[in-house]
């Protein structure tokens, strides 16, 4: 395919290249044709701004080598390892990872993939950690993903051993995540005669992919897993699923991996349109109370510098998104903090006041926005994501760009005009005031919550403090997730990871597995509550079987509770199904084999988070915490981010 | 624990806002969600690779996507790999460029055009099997006519009438026809083609 028909794909309906509503684009695209629909049509399908020049050669160049990214790292053949037999799928597959430079994997062996674990031992560089549930596999292979930005890797056996897999298959789709999840199947000619562990996976998997492959054929087994981890990390990350029959696995492979890709439907445009960066940067000399609404994209696009360089170069304060935790420095004077349904007060008034919003990699996702009619009413939103689907499609924005955050801000930064820090100084101090009226919660920093328990906002702020903010933070979902997002203080990109679309209880634990083998260097810490640690408690075992270093903070309340807080805020109190026993935590650590400590009291806090860090190896924090104790502010379902639940404050009882 | 709704967050200050800001006695203006405009067929033709799987695709992600497709087509084109199909659903403008830009997240899908505004070639077929005997045979004979339509089996109760047109033709014939009392309808859905030179099939020619 050639320039002119790479150029007409992200014309046909890529908003960035259309005007400056993203409305009319199919509209004007359609009638920019002559009347007789000829020449014009024509005009359309090859059009591209600035085609025959150098920017267009230069778009259409990094695109073919986009596509050359097969995987070429030099690997040993099965020769060369001295080994005597015949090469199957089941050796594709595992120099498949290697030329993809994947080391590590997370598994769980069944019938149909034993072919595969029968050849494993041929590839000792090739380390697989058998997980103890294959939702533990998927979650481990996501938090590995989201801490190195590589692609992680799950494997699962056919029927249980897959759909096993697919809540965390749907969590890295919601968040875009690189992902390779792999199945087994039955043979071929056993397909669809509901043979033993035969499940249509691929049929389940479809709509929470990014794509997915059913592999009859050892010989395709190179070509997809090339296209998969293509797929997978390029453009808008997600995950690729690869379901291999038995026979696929065991059958004889000749086929050589391939060293260029051929998939003419898939071509991410990376590269802003410059008119729509140029009408940015118009915006921002204009604005006088701009903010940056930073996302995940910023952190998956490895675009921290260039966030930093806009907000100080035209002092703009930056909020972020759950998932763009960690994007900015929280020390930075520019930082806001996190905005949304359980955000900063203060970050929420931000938005609601701006007249400019630069959203940068992110989705205006409900928990952001709230009731969209008044969301930020003030402001014209400049709105960059890799996604063309993304833009529009909650939120009507005034100046769509659509390509890689990190080029699109490259390309930007040279066009926005140096702002002098007078000013925004009005601008900026008005912020500063609203942040210490909205920081100013009673117990924040003085460890009991003000029934005299503990209190879960301190002890989040204390293990941030005692890893040097340097640590990986991950979070189960609920209430400890908006404590960990709001309180531990994240200065170090991607040291934080949540579970945001999808909202996946038990993504905790295994998460933090995969996140502290991505990066062995760094402390790594879970934060979770009892609720979703009872879901994936088992992975307890991987920590100590696999020597992975997690440290658990437990924060236990004894409640699901998020599910609490709700009944008591909307539910009128209806307390139903959300009270929660659990174990006796440190004996059940101890059990496992992990170290258990336990403080109740403020003043426990540091010794039992410094005994736990001393530990060589995993551990456990119980830390029991009040039971009431609620995430505010909080912005009821169905208002807006103007209209937030705040805690009253009594004056103790005497 | 006593909690009240608090109406914090609300606009700035009047003294520190930029000056096109609204006052602050007055309500903010309210933010336009996106489409909500009016709804109208519009039809979409996608080429997209010729996969097993890739018309499950595409069913599935209009569905997951709360999309109401009206008519399906698929078929070959000239070029073994690539098959195409043409669809029509109802939905305001932003809605079906939504649609579309979710059809393009799609691997399998090469090209996905809006064709509803242009000059094109619209038809359908459609197989009516009509209640008809000696008595009133010549009339629904005569209807066809008017319809250019053709008369593909008869038998002594029956016949059945091939019909082609828009979909507004057939849903005309059809309506004279039901007073006769229509035992069996099949339709095929709409298929389109943009009128000229211009070939959607070659833009994606490899």
């Amino acid at each position: 395919m050639g320039t002119n028909d790479d150029a007409s794909r992200a014309n046909g309906f890529a908003p960035d290249g259309a005007g400056r509503s993203p409305t009319a684009t199919t509209a004007t695209a359609g009638r920019r044709g002559t009347a007789d629909g000829t020449a014009g049509k024509r005009d359309r399908i090859n059009h591209m701004p600035g085609a025959g020049t150098a920017r267009a050669e230069a778009i259409s160049a990094g695109r073919r080598e986009m596509l050359s990214d097969a995987g070429r790292k030099e690997i040993k053949s099965l020769a060369e390892r001295g080994v005597k037999r015949p090469r199957i799928g089941a050796d594709a597959v595992c120099e498949a990872l290697l030329r993809q430079g994947v080391s590590v994997w997370f598994g769980y062996p069944g019938g149909v993939v034993l072919p595969l674990y029968d050849v494993l031992g041929d590839y000792p560089e090739l380390r697989h950690i058998l997980v103890r549930h294959e939702q533990g596999a998927a979650h481990a292979a996501d938090g590995y993903a989201r801490a190195t930005g590589e692609v992680g890797v799950c494997l699962g056996t056919s029927g249980p051993g897959a759909t096993n897999l697919v809540t965390g298959i749907g969590n890295a789709m919601l968040d875009s995540i690189p992902m390779i999840a792999i199945t087994g199947n039955v043979v071929a000619s056993l397909l669809g005669k509901d043979a033993f562990q035969e499940i249509d996976i691929t049929g389940i998997t479809l709509p929470c992919t990014k794509h997915n492959y059913l592999v009859r054929d050892a010989n395709d087994i190179p070509r997809v897993f090339a296209e998969a981890f293509h797929i997978a990390r390029t453009g808008r990350p997600g995950p690729v699923h690869i379901d291999l029959t038995k026979d696929a696995l065991m059958g004889a492979c000749t086929a050589e991996h391939p060293e260029t890709l051929d998939l003419p439907g898939f071509k991410p445009n990376f590269e802003g349109n410059y008119r729509q960066i140029k009408l940015a940067a118009q915006e921002i000399a204009r604005a006088e109370r701009p903010v940056i609404l930073a996302g995940h994209g910023v952190l998956i696009s490895d675009a921290t510098e260039e966030l930093r360089e806009l907000a100080e170069k035209a002092q703009i304060p930056v909020a972020h998104t759950l998932l763009g935790v960690s994007a900015i420095d929280e020390t930075n004077p520019l930082s806001l903090g996190f905005v949304g349904m359980h955000g900063w007060k203060h970050v929420n008034r931000t938005i609601q006041s701006a007249d400019l919003l630069i959203a940068l990699g992110m989705r205006f996702d409900d928990r952001v926005t709230g009731h969209v009619p008044t969301f930020a009413p003030y402001a014209r939103i400049v709105h960059v994501d890799i996604d063309p689907a993304e833009i529009g499609k909650n939120v009507a924005v005034e100046i769509p760009i659509v390509g890689d955050v990190k080029r699109v801000l490259r390309a930007l930064l040279p066009q926005v005009e140096p702002v002098a820090p007078e000013r925004r100084a009005a601008y900026l101090a008005e912020i500063a005031e609203w942040r210490v009226e909205s920081e100013k919660a009673p117990w924040h920093g003085a460890g009991s919550w003000r029934n005299g328990q503990l209190s879960a906002d301190y002890v989040v702020t204390k293990i941030g403090e005692a890893s040097g903010h340097d640590a990986t933070i991950v979070a189960d979902v609920g209430q400890n997730q908006m404590w960990a997002a709001r309180y531990a203080g994240f200065r170090r990109p991607k040291s934080h990871i949540s579970s945001g679309g999808l909202g996946t209880m038990g993504f905790g634990l295994p998460a933090a597995m995969g996140a502290a083998i991505g990066r062995p260097d760094k402390e790594t810490w879970a934060i979770v509550g009892d609720g979703g640690l009872q879901m994936t408690v088992q992975e307890m075992m991987t920590l100590v079987q696999d020597h992975i270093p997690v440290k658990i903070a437990l924060l236990d309340n004894h409640k699901l509770g998020m599910v609490r807080q709700w009944q008591e805020l909307v539910y009128a109190g209806n307390y139903h199904s959300s009270h929660l026993l659990g174990p006796d935590w440190v004996k059940l650590a101890e059990a496992y084999g992990v170290a258990g400590f336990r403080a109740t009291t403020p003043e426990e806090v540091d010794g039992a988070i410094a005994a736990a860090r001393a530990v060589d190896g995993p551990a456990l924090v119980h830390f029991v915490i009040a039971e009431q104790q609620n995430v505010f502010p909080m912005m009821p379902a169905g208002k807006g981010l103007s209209d937030l639940l705040e805690e009253q404050f009594e004056e103790p009882k005497q | 624990m006593s909690t009240t709704g608090n109406p914090g967050g609300g606009p700035a200050p009047a003294a520190s806002t930029a000056s096109h800001h609204a006052p602050a006695h007055t309500a903010p203006p309210a933010r336009a969600l996106p489409g909500h405009g009016e709804s109208h067929r519009h039809v979409l033709v996608a080429i997209v690779l010729n996969k097993p799987g890739v018309l499950n695709r595409v069913a599935s992600l209009m569905r997951a996507r709360n999309f109401n497709i009206e008519t399906l087509a698929v078929s070959h084109t000239d070029q073994p790999e690539v098959s195409r199909m043409t669809i029509t659903l109802r939905g305001d403008d932003v809605a079906v460029e939504q649609a579309a830009k979710q059809l393009y997240r799609l691997i399998d899908v090469l090209k996905v055009q809006d064709v509803t505004s242009d000059p094109t070639v619209e038809h359908e077929i459609a197989l009516i099997k009509v209640r008809a005997d000696e008595r009133n045979r010549g009339e629904v004979l005569t209807i066809a006519e008017m319809y250019r339509a053709r008369v593909v089996d008869l038998a002594a109760e029956s016949l059945i009438v091939e019909a082609t047109g828009t979909e507004a033709e057939v849903d005309a014939l059809i309506a004279l026809l039901r007073g006769f009392g229509i035992k069996e309808l099949v339709r095929s859905g709409t298929v389109v083609m943009s009128r000229g030179a211009g070939s959607i099939e070659e833009a994606v020619k490899r």
